[in-house]
């Protein structure tokens, strides 16, 4: 279990991080609490890694205007923690403190999980829930934004492109303000999940979402739910839920179908007591 | 002494854990040192058609044509029906699991060794693979041993006449259990490294095994030396649990590529290799029918056991060792008037069958712990009071149970007892019913069972093993400096022998534990000893010791005498001194007339010197039988089957506790291993045999979090049979967790018409169990 031979590039810049990645073979570390293993199952073989996460642009949370921004190089810890004299929202702290361990939350980071797009990870769905944009920049320094609930496309694809880099993640600050409820079902503390729910409701911005994580894809949008639940100010039944997820999930087993019903009324639940 | 048998004193091995500065295989550093890695098969049987090495390197890749002088690891029994395997260290004509070794490849380090592995290429052609015991026993099979008549290792009969009481019982429970494939998961991996010692004319090997002198006599066979030329060094080991118990096929090989090449060669195991090719453990079947009158009151049992034991026979144990164990165990702690059963150990496309901490027991207490429970809810009556009214009492011991088994001292309903009292079973249905009203779903569950102990020479040879262990030997020296040393041929892997024996000289000789230094695990150092398994150690090297360290007691006091001048008889040896009245000789004293002055001492003086080797074995050879009972009570979430154990209790009788703490250690560690087989762990394999479960996010251990706060109780039932009256304790706590959690979760989701018969009960088989149930009211709902 040692990895392929590969070169481990530090970059002192975004500009020459960005430009390394122009070439084959090279991939961004940021953390590395996923690509470790997967380096060392030989399951993805660089020729380069790039590592980005002492770059302070990607270190910063600040707040411009109505807009919160999160470097992609801030770690689960940091987050949890909560010390960096800018109000996260209280979901973000409460999801980053059930991600795996302590010592993989002090070196996985925001970006990292967001562009690694496990299906069963944490991050990919609270920003999803959470409406969150992503900031891209590529090789020539031209930087976009894509929204989260767009930017994954399935299990470990992403709409990065090869000299793409996350560099930040931003959402309005009114988010700290939403009404929210996650719930995550795994086997162990620590452990991925086996299925998440979790549900945004903010009356004023007028934006509700409820979200399926863990499916064995992207993140599931429950958009007519979501409404409905805004709208009516009450949970949907447990039968309804299950109908919903047996039309959208129709290759689900059943008890992979109970778990994610489970864990998505007991988010709504959250919000909307019963 | 303080540090005595039955004082509660810290580790003397913590001191070094703690500070990191232990020496485990892979911490030795060695100037010229290769690292090895190995090809390993990708498919689970196959034909192999060629290999080809890397152009340049045929100098760094091996397989086995080349390891001229090598044999096979093949495990012999005197059974008359066993079939013997011959296992290749390193794969010859065919690949009969995923992870068998084919070729070897060394080189400066790791990365590089499995870049080499990586370019070499194996020709596969793949056969059949049986990934169950039902298609290896169907008719006309693939073989997985050519020169077999079907793919059975042996199979067992035990049989009294059960035809009058399946006319006449008035309870028959009929059930199938299961268990799962298990890795042991030791914390350090296996480990070897081995040099030649030109000077010593030997083979040296670090090696982390719980066995260093049955390595050394395998070893030596295997590769045609003889024991002089091979010393085996076990350094640190993290935890054995029966895996390091084994001769390994990468011992082998380290050892003759160190003694070809010239320069010493370390292999240490990865996570990855110990997941899949270490996978090698627990996996059993059961057909089980019980029978009872209508108080529940066992009559009689009738079993069949399918142990999946793999594709080769481990050595020196066998491939049979498990089945015999269960078919010998299944009745357990029960006073049981007739017994029949049939056990299959049938050959499988998976690594060969070890035995793992408790050995086949975990598997039958379970069956039988579950069987108890559905007889106690066939005749309406309190699982508890069942088990205690089948447990053998106290009054009739000893008792020679129906397989033959001598349980020699204790009181087992008593254990129930206390058991039942410490978790407060009494109150339990009022808590269960106020959790009800709250939707949440409680159970309690119980589980009895014995652990036989330092069972030795005709028990082992009635399992057919061609190597049977006998005395232990140890010796005890005083030094020059009047402190003590012991030497043991057993070993410790984290269950603090190296303490406990201490303690055991320290009571005979007076002295601080701190003063008494223990060396074990090496070959070229301690006395033969066959090592540490079958909970045998404290039994065996404290017999051992105790009994070198009464000897040197004696000639101590002999010397102490002469010095103060009077009869041995008149002294007394306390304190770290001899005593006649007020007046003392220190052992430093003592010792320094021996060793530096011995012109102090008269010419008729014993010659026998302060350096005593002595063999143990207890007065009776079938073993000392601890036991427990342990209760669980669990909340089971019906909506995504996950089990919280809520309370958790023990209560076990070892014997004489030689040190509280440690027992209680090992009853933790036992308990969370034995957790991890009801709840958590399995292998995982594809219909093609391939392992699903390679690496820790698939096989899951539980952590910390998933692990109650354990409450022990103890009493004390001193063998008579065995030096200070211990019994061993070591594989005990690990044999009964999963029948007291699975029959508290039954009795959860009793409400439910549920019941689990197969272990882990992850919550995907508790949710499949209570849709199940649901499904089959539906029909008959439907149907009226």
């Amino acid at each position: 279990m040692k990895p392929v031979p590969f070169s481990h590039n530090i970059a002192d810049t975004l500009q020459l991080a960005s430009k390394a990645l122009n070439t084959d073979g090279s991939k961004i570390i940021a953390g590395g609490q996923s690509i470790g293993p997967m380096l060392n199952l030989r399951l993805v073989r660089p020729t380069t890694l790039i590592g980005v996460t002492r770059l302070e642009e990607l270190q910063k949370i600040h707040i411009t205007g109505d807009t919160l921004s999160i470097g992609a190089a801030v770690t689960h810890a940091r987050i949890e923690d909560g010390i960096d004299g800018v109000d996260l929202p209280p979901m973000m702290r409460h999801v980053a403190r059930s991600i795996a361990y302590r010592a993989v939350r002090n070196k996985g980071t925001l970006g990292g999980s967001l562009a690694h797009a496990d299906p069963a990870a944490d991050w990919v769905t609270t920003m999803t829930a959470l409406g969150a944009q992503l900031v891209i920049r590529d090789a020539r320094g031209k930087s976009r934004r894509e929204p989260m609930a767009s930017f994954m496309r399935g299990a470990y694809r992403t709409g990065l492109q090869q000299d793409e880099c996350i560099t930040a993640v931003e959402m309005p600050v009114a988010m700290g303000q939403a009404l929210w409820g996650y719930d995550k079902i795994c086997r162990k503390v620590g452990e991925f999940a086996d299925a998440i729910g979790a549900i945004v409701i903010h009356p004023d911005l007028k934006y509700a979402r409820v979200v399926v994580g863990a499916t064995e894809d992207a993140p599931l949008l429950l958009p007519d739910m979501a409404r409905e639940i805004a709208r009516t100010a009450t949970a949907p039944s447990l039968g309804d839920i299950d109908s919903t997820l047996a039309t959208y999930l129709p290759g689900a087993s059943r008890v992979k179908r109970q778990l994610l019903k489970t864990a998505l009324s007991r988010a709504i639940a959250k919000v909307i007591p019963s | 002494m303080k540090t005595g048998i039955g004082a509660k004193v810290p580790r003397k091995e913590d001191a070094r854990h703690l500070n990191g500065t232990a020496q485990f295989v892979g911490d030795i550093k060695m100037s010229h040192l290769w690292e090895a890695a190995y090809v390993r098969s990708p498919l689970a049987h196959a034909k192999i058609k060629s290999i080809t090495k890397p152009e340049g390197f045929e100098d760094r890749v091996f397989s086995m044509a080349d390891m001229v002088g090598l044999g096979p690891i093949a495990a012999q029994s005197t059974l008359p029906t066993y079939n013997q395997s011959n296992h290749w260290p390193l794969a010859k004509d065919k690949v009969r699991f995923v992870g068998e070794c084919i070729v070897m490849c060394v080189a400066p380090t790791r990365a590089e060794a499995e870049d080499l592995a990586e370019a070499v290429i194996v020709d596969l052609e793949p056969l059949p693979v049986h990934v169950t015991v039902d298609t290896a026993l169907a008719p006309n099979a693939e073989k997985l041993h050519d020169e077999w008549e079907n793919n059975l290792f042996l199979t067992t009969q035990f049989d009294t006449d059960l035809t009058e009481i399946r006319k006449t019982a008035a309870v028959v429970v009929e059930r199938e259990y299961s268990t799962a494939r298990q890795c042991m998961a030791p914390m350090e991996g296996k480990g070897a490294l081995a040099y030649w010692d030109g000077k010593a004319d030997q083979l040296v090997i670090y090696t982390s095994t719980q066995v260093p002198h049955l390595i050394r006599t395998g070893l030596a066979e295997c590769m045609g030396l003889d024991q002089g030329e091979v010393r085996v060094i076990a350094p640190d080991v993290g935890g054995g649990f029966g895996y390091k118990c084994v001769l390994q096929p990468e011992e082998l090989t380290v050892g003759w590529a160190a003694k070809h090449l010239g320069r010493p060669i370390r292999w240490t195991e990865d996570r990855r290799e110990h997941l899949t090719a270490g996978a090698n453990t627990r996996e059993h079947k059961y057909k089980m029918t019980a029978y009872a009158d209508d108080t529940g009151r066992l009559l009689g049992v009738d079993a069949d056991i399918w142990v999946d034991v793999g594709a080769y026979s481990v050595w020196p144990f066998t491939a049979c060792l498990e089945a015999a164990q269960a078919g010998g165990n299944l009745p357990g702690p029960y006073d049981l008037g007739a017994y029949a059963c049939r056990t299959y150990s049938v050959a499988t496309n998976k690594p060969g069958f070890t035995p793992y901490r408790g050995v086949a027991r975990p598997g039958v207490c379970f069956a039988m712990e579950l069987t108890i429970d559905a007889i106690a809810r066939a005749v309406g009556r309190d699982p508890l009071d069942v088990r205690r009214l089948n447990l053998v009492p106290g009054s009739k011991m000893p008792y020679t149970n129906i397989t033959g088994k001598f349980y020699d001292t204790g009181d087992y309903p008593e254990a129930a007892r206390q058991a039942a009292e410490m978790i407060d079973a009494k109150s339990f249905a009022k808590r269960k019913a106020e959790a009800a009203s709250t939707g949440r779903h409680l159970g309690i569950g119980f589980s009895s069972f014995t652990e036989q102990s330092a069972h030795g020479t005709k028990v082992f040879a009635s399992w057919g093993l061609a190597l049977v262990p006998g005395y232990e030997q140890a010796m005890v020296k005083l030094a020059p400096t009047g402190s003590v040393e012991v030497k043991s041929g057993n070993q410790t892997t984290g269950q603090g022998l190296e303490t406990t024996i201490a303690q055991v000289a320290s009571d005979w000789l007076s002295l601080d534990i701190s003063s008494i230094k223990v060396t074990m695990g090496d070959t070229g150092m301690t006395p033969y000893s066959t090592g540490a398994y079958a909970s045998r150690g404290m039994v065996m090297a404290g017999g051992a010791v105790s009994k070198a360290s009464e000897e040197l007691a004696r000639r101590i006091r002999v010397l102490g005498a002469h010095l103060l001048q009077c009869k041995a008889e008149e002294t007394e040896l306390k304190d770290g001194a001899v005593f006649r009245g007020a007046a003392s000789v220190s052992l430093k004293q003592i010792a320094q007339a021996w060793y530096l002055r011995p012109d102090l001492l008269p010419d008729n003086i014993e010659t026998t010197g302060m350096e005593v080797t002595e063999g143990y074995k207890p007065t009776i050879d079938t073993g000392v039988f601890t036991y427990a009972t342990h209760a669980a009570v669990v909340e089971v979430d019906i909506e995504t089957g996950k089990v919280d154990i809520l309370d958790y209790v023990i209560f076990e009788d070892c014997g004489t506790r030689v040190n509280p703490l440690i027992l209680d250690g090992q009853s933790y560690g036992g308990a969370a291993q034995g957790i991890g087989t009801a709840l958590f762990e399995e292998v995982i394999y594809d219909s093609a045999g391939q392992p699903l479960t390679s690496t820790l996010a698939d096989y899951i251990l539980p952590g910390p979090a998933e692990l109650p706060s354990f409450r022990l109780g103890h009493s004390e039932s001193p063998s008579p049979y065995s030096r200070h009256g211990i019994k061993g304790v070591g594989e005990g706590a690990a044999i009964a967790p999963s029948g007291a959690l699975v029959n508290a979760i039954n009795d959860a989701l009793t409400p439910f018409g549920a019941e689990i018969n197969s272990i882990p009960a992850t919550p995907h088989r508790i949710l499949q169990a209570i849709f199940d149930a649901r499904d089959a009211r539906e029909m008959l709902e439907a149907a009226e």
